[in-house]
């Protein structure tokens, strides 16, 4: 009898992505009702030393696999030690991120577990014992709510959009052994190219300023720069700008760029097509400066100033200023 | 070389999306229906190595009778045969369902490489392309950005938060395409003429000797969660605007 919400958590280089305290206290929230235990799956080399941090969010049990083939993160040695203790202890839940590598892994894991699962959930509950999982569809235009007939149930959230929510137990640490044979391992990270140091990525960031065809041109971004700077953003771009050259493709937010979920999206010169909206839609607040009254962007965002961005955003950033002073 | 690339017939992006008053899925009146944008990488992709190593493509696609429309285009950008799964019982399948589906039909045929898109822009699920991999017991690399193979290897740039990873993998495996990974080539009018007469066999669950066990259902189709009407901040001048700007997303919103 699948008894059991389980998260897989995420590390990187020896420390917790947020996501792994979002997904921690969503589960605690969803075993709380279902009366049942906590467990997380911690995969890595050299990474003892922070399991039982998941308590601080509510796990009751960490199962820990420490070895040197699990680092960097792969594919083949991921997924072969998460399912083999999936399959050993039956969870009735099975929660990751929708993160990169939280995608990647989960899919991966579906196969392997012959399972169902909702893909970058908004939100999750119970309804008569089962997981019902909440998720956009058509780029954010629909959404469906997904139930799973086998077990694990699993779902991968959104970050940034599930709360992590303080807890404090001890969790009762428990190493397993991943079962790993290198012979299986058919991928290998060859090189890590980080981006420009210091930046906080687009998926990641808790304010994001970004500039649409507005900006008329690449030169123009400086301002855009400079209010990042001062109120702690990271810049995005519409597909318009990217497309122009103006920006990096990594810098895209929308359907075919990233999907972001910051506490504040602050939109500069773009309309607000619903291929943008797809990705930054479930954002806390939305500000859209625009000198078009018409644009669409208006009709999400929750304040908007109708006027020419060159003489706002510079305004802004001195107002920011002050009161951040 | 044996290269396979799976494609999926998707509403058009522009595409008004209606639910149905019942819940129970999408009005499909009207919709224009094109080659998802992602799986166009993988085509394309497919193609610059039958030009590069020589060999041929193989489309793939799980749909009804108007999918065979997405793989004539495939076929018109210049691949070389068709596999179309088409079956009524495939209706509401879920990811491990399409997948299984997909994988016997591959299985039938040899295959070095596969591509997928990384995602259908339609359920946005992500999922189907890994599940294949592990159908056929090959590697995967999913959002890839560059290829290139030496050998019996494959080398790509998979982009992850705040960096880029190069991965090698042994062959076969099975990639998935994000943008920016090619420029897929419009089909010319040459290669929609040579498309009709290229082989499409069509397949059924029957013929594919699977069963269809669908686990994960969607049980209720909703529109997008409504948005309490926003603001819109009058002021004198510009600089007014911006300070009553700053003031609410201090004070109001408490974000800054």
């Amino acid at each position: 009898m699948a008894k059991g919400v389980w998260i897989v958590a995420e590390q990187r280089y020896g420390a917790y992505r947020k996501i792994s305290f979002e997904l921690a206290s969503t589960a605690r929230k969803l075993a709380d009702q279902l009366g049942e235990e906590v467990g997380a799956v911690l995969l890595g080399s050299g990474i003892e030393g922070i399991a039982g941090e998941l308590g601080k969010y509510g796990v009751d049990k960490v199962y820990i696999a420490d070895n040197a083939l699990l680092e960097p993160y792969t594919t083949d040695a991921h997924a072969a030690a998460v399912a083999r203790l999936v399959k050993e202890k039956d969870p009735s839940i099975l929660l990751l991120g929708a993160s990169v590598q939280g995608k990647d892994l989960s899919a991966r894991l579906v196969g392997k577990l012959a399972t169902g699962m909702a893909t970058d959930c908004v939100d999750v509950k119970i309804v008569d014992g089962k997981l019902l999982a909440l998720r956009p569809m058509y780029a954010g235009k629909c959404y469906g709510e997904v139930v799973t007939s086998s077990f694990p149930q699993m779902a991968s959230l959104r970050p940034n959009v599930f709360p992590a929510v303080e807890n404090s137990k001890t969790p009762e640490v428990i190493k397993f052994d991943p079962g790993l044979d290198p012979g299986q391992l058919k991928t290998k990270v060859l090189e890590v190219q980080k981006d420009t140091a210091g930046k906080v990525d687009l998926t990641e960031a808790n304010i994001i300023v970004s500039g649409g065809r507005g900006m008329k041109g690449p030169e123009n971004y400086v301002i855009i720069e400079e209010l990042a700077d001062v109120i702690g953003a990271t810049v995005g771009a519409s597909r318009a700008a990217v497309d122009a050259g103006w920006r990096p493709q990594k810098d895209q937010v929308g359907q075919t760029g990233k999907v972001v979920s910051p506490n504040l999206y602050i939109a500069c010169g773009i309309s607000g097509a619903i291929q943008h909206l797809a990705g930054m839609g479930t954002s806390k607040y939305i500000v859209a400066i625009n000198k078009d009254p018409d644009a669409p962007i208006f009709a999400r965002a929750d304040y908007g100033i109708v006027d020419d961005l060159f003489k706002i955003v510079p305004e802004l950033t001195k107002e920011v200023k002050k009161l951040l002073a | 070389m044996n290269i396979v690339a799976c494609v999926k017939q998707v509403p058009d992006t522009e595409t008004l999306i209606k639910v149905k008053p019942d819940g129970s899925g999408i009005d499909e009146v009207g919709i224009k229906w094109v080659m998802n944008p992602y799986d166009e990488f993988g085509v394309e992709e497919a193609l610059k190595l039958k030009e590069k190593f020589g060999g041929d493509v193989t489309i793939v696609s799980l749909g009804p009778a108007r999918a065979l429309e997405t793989i004539r285009t495939a076929l018109a950008m210049g691949a070389d045969k068709g596999i179309h799964i088409s079956d009524p019982a495939f209706d509401g399948a879920d990811a491990y369902t399409v997948a299984n589906a997909l994988a016997t039909a591959i299985k039938s045929i040899p295959h070095d490489i596969i591509f997928c898109g990384q995602r259908a822009i339609d359920d946005d699920s992500g999922q189907v392309g890994a599940i294949v991999a592990e159908f056929l017991n090959i590697p995967q690399v999913t959002l890839v950005t560059k290829v290139d193979i030496e050998g019996a290897s494959i080398k790509v740039i998979r982009p992850i938060e705040g960096a880029q990873l190069l991965i090698e993998s042994s062959l076969p495996c099975l990639v998935t395409a994000q943008k920016g990974l090619n420029e897929p080539r419009y089909a010319s009018l040459p290669g929609i003429m040579k498309a009709k007469k290229k082989p499409v066999d069509v397949k059924d669950a029957a013929a594919l000797s699977i069963s269809i066990d669908v686990k994960a259902k969607i049980a209720k189709t909703l529109p997008p969660p409504a948005r309490p009407p926003g603001k819109i901040i009058c002021g004198e001048d510009p600089a007014e605007k911006a300070r009553e700007l700053a003031r609410l997303l201090r004070e109001e919103a408490k974000v800054i």
